[in-house]
């Protein structure tokens, strides 16, 4: 196998709640790969432990005790080193509001200091990929929410990052919009030959989109591990839906006897 | 519509100017006219400054020293924001001393630096600075601590330089504020320049104002006021133009409040 570019090592979080009843344990001693070119979707119930996991890959929090490696390197520490590198499309769109949609789609590039020209035209390119052609000057207050997302995900992609990472993207969406977009998304992923890490709550999306699907419990640990495009035929997804469902039944019962 | 809208405004603000006028020349028919000058002398002495380029350099010395005092605070009063927003035990030094100043009486500022310093327009540079540093400061301060969360994660994933960061995120998220601090201060400096002008100065238009004084020229002191007044409206006419221009992007609901 070769070397994976996501590394989690015996990982754990906490966190001191706001009223000082001791600390609340996030992800608990988590351990997982992710290799080179390959989508893991993420899935667990709220409040599990999914956008902890996430923010500790983007590095936008440290990890209370193991190691988290994204290409060798500590996300947190090395800053400089993951300039570029990552992508990520967040569940809100988080466009600037006094940048236009062509602006907030540059903002990576701007960056890192990509030479202007050059760099407006990669951002128009994921615009026009994205099916915003004509909208570059729009302020996303006069974008409708699916358009804003596709400006985030056009913002992620314009980077050329190494690896995506999305936080749930499309849950404040209407299902037509998401299953427009969730299909583009993949297309662009697999086309660009990135590794992304898909953070949802749904079932359906997890196995639509992953090569592996993770099923987490509270505090943040591998309840399934699951391929669903192993699975041969309908049944078999079935089958896998069935079962992943009763992963997450299960800890929901055992939260309710908690 | 907005420019009906506008112009309504400006027909609203005009009326009301002109009663204010009329009860004035009303007054000026029963009183003396040292207590209540005639309109059209009001007027005419106020176009007189405005053309008489001896008397307009008066009313430009009072501008110039009001744009350095405010450029001087907004400069210092930007750093201290900043760094009271990057930093908690900063702030626990700083903050005090900058409540404890606000306290202090623009006037007390006048005397305290009549003793401590010579030249005249250090001393107004001073008491402009001080009167108003601690608005600046608090106003950019509080635009500063209304960043989102989640813009600034969003832009800290790609990993900006610390001026990238400011120019990009910091920069545009402080803008508001600094353009209320200038329009709230710019009241307040115009007010504070007089004072400072009137006690301490040989030339501005509180300096004037003091000669009408000692003239007993009412109408001269109205002039010389209106000048003042005329210098602040167009000041914040173009603040406004600057932040209609800076704040297009913001979405305008059509159903007013």
């Amino acid at each position: 196998m070769a070397q994976p570019i996501i590394e989690f090592r015996d990982v754990s979080k906490m966190f001191g709640r706001a009223d000082g009843r001791g600390d609340l344990l996030a992800v608990d001693r988590l351990t997982l790969d992710v290799a080179p070119g390959e989508i893991v979707a993420v899935l667990g119930k709220t409040g599990c432990g999914k956008s902890t996991m996430f923010n500790l890959i983007a590095g936008l929090i440290e990890p209370s005790s193991g190691q988290v490696l994204v290409s060798g390197h500590d996300p947190f520490r090395d800053f400089e080193f993951f300039r570029g590198k990552v992508g990520i499309v967040f569940q809100g769109d988080r466009l600037m509001p006094w940048r236009t949609a062509l602006a907030n789609v540059l903002l990576g590039l701007e960056i890192l200091d990509a030479e202007p020209t050059r760099a407006r035209a990669v951002a128009r390119g994921w615009l026009e990929r994205l099916g915003l052609g004509g909208h570059e000057n729009d302020y996303p207050h006069a974008l409708s929410g699916g358009m804003r997302q596709r400006v985030s995900i056009a913002r992620a992609f314009a980077v050329e990052p190494e690896l995506l990472l999305c936080d749930e993207p499309f849950s404040a969406l209407d299902e037509m919009t998401a299953r427009d977009l969730r299909a583009e998304f993949v297309r662009l992923v697999r086309q660009n030959g990135k590794t992304a890490v898909f953070i949802t709550h749904q079932i359906g999306e997890a196995m639509e989109i992953g090569d592996r699907v993770l099923v987490l419990h509270r505090p943040a640990r591998i309840a399934l591990e699951a391929r669903p495009t192993e699975a041969e035929d309908e049944t078999a997804r079935e089958a896998l839906r069935d079962k992943i469902l009763q992963v997450l039944g299960h800890e929901a019962a055992a939260g309710t006897q908690a | 519509m907005i420019a009906n809208a506008r112009l309504t405004r400006i027909l609203r603000g005009c009326l009301s100017t002109l009663v204010l006028a009329g009860l004035w020349q009303f007054a000026s028919l029963f009183v003396p006219h040292y207590l209540f000058p005639p309109v059209p002398d009001v007027i005419t002495r106020t176009i007189a400054i405005l053309f008489t380029w001896s008397l307009l350099t008066e009313v430009l010395i009072t501008a110039a020293r009001i744009f350095a005092g405010l450029l001087g605070a907004f400069v210092l009063g930007g750093a201290l924001a900043l760094l009271i927003g990057r930093s908690p035990r900063i702030e626990g030094y700083v903050t005090p001393v900058l409540v404890f100043l606000q306290g202090i009486p623009a006037l007390s500022w006048v005397v305290i630096a009549i003793i401590w310093f010579h030249g005249t327009e250090f001393r107004i540079f001073f008491i402009m600075v001080l009167t108003t540093l601690p608005a600046f400061t608090f106003q950019i301060l509080d635009a500063f601590r209304s960043m989102s969360k989640e813009l600034f994660e969003m832009t800290m994933s790609f990993r900006p330089r610390r001026w990238t960061l400011f120019r990009v995120l910091i920069l545009p998220t402080i803008v508001p504020g600094i353009l209320t601090a200038w329009k709230v201060n710019l009241g307040n400096a115009a007010r504070v320049v007089v004072v400072a002008e009137l006690v301490g100065a040989t030339g501005g238009v509180g300096y004037e104002l003091l000669r009408q004084q000692q003239l007993f020229d009412m109408a001269g002191a109205i002039a010389w006021t209106l000048q003042l007044v005329l210098f602040v409206l167009v000041v914040q006419q173009t603040i406004v133009a600057i932040e209609g221009w800076a704040l297009r992007y913001r979405a305008v609901s059509e159903r007013a409040i």
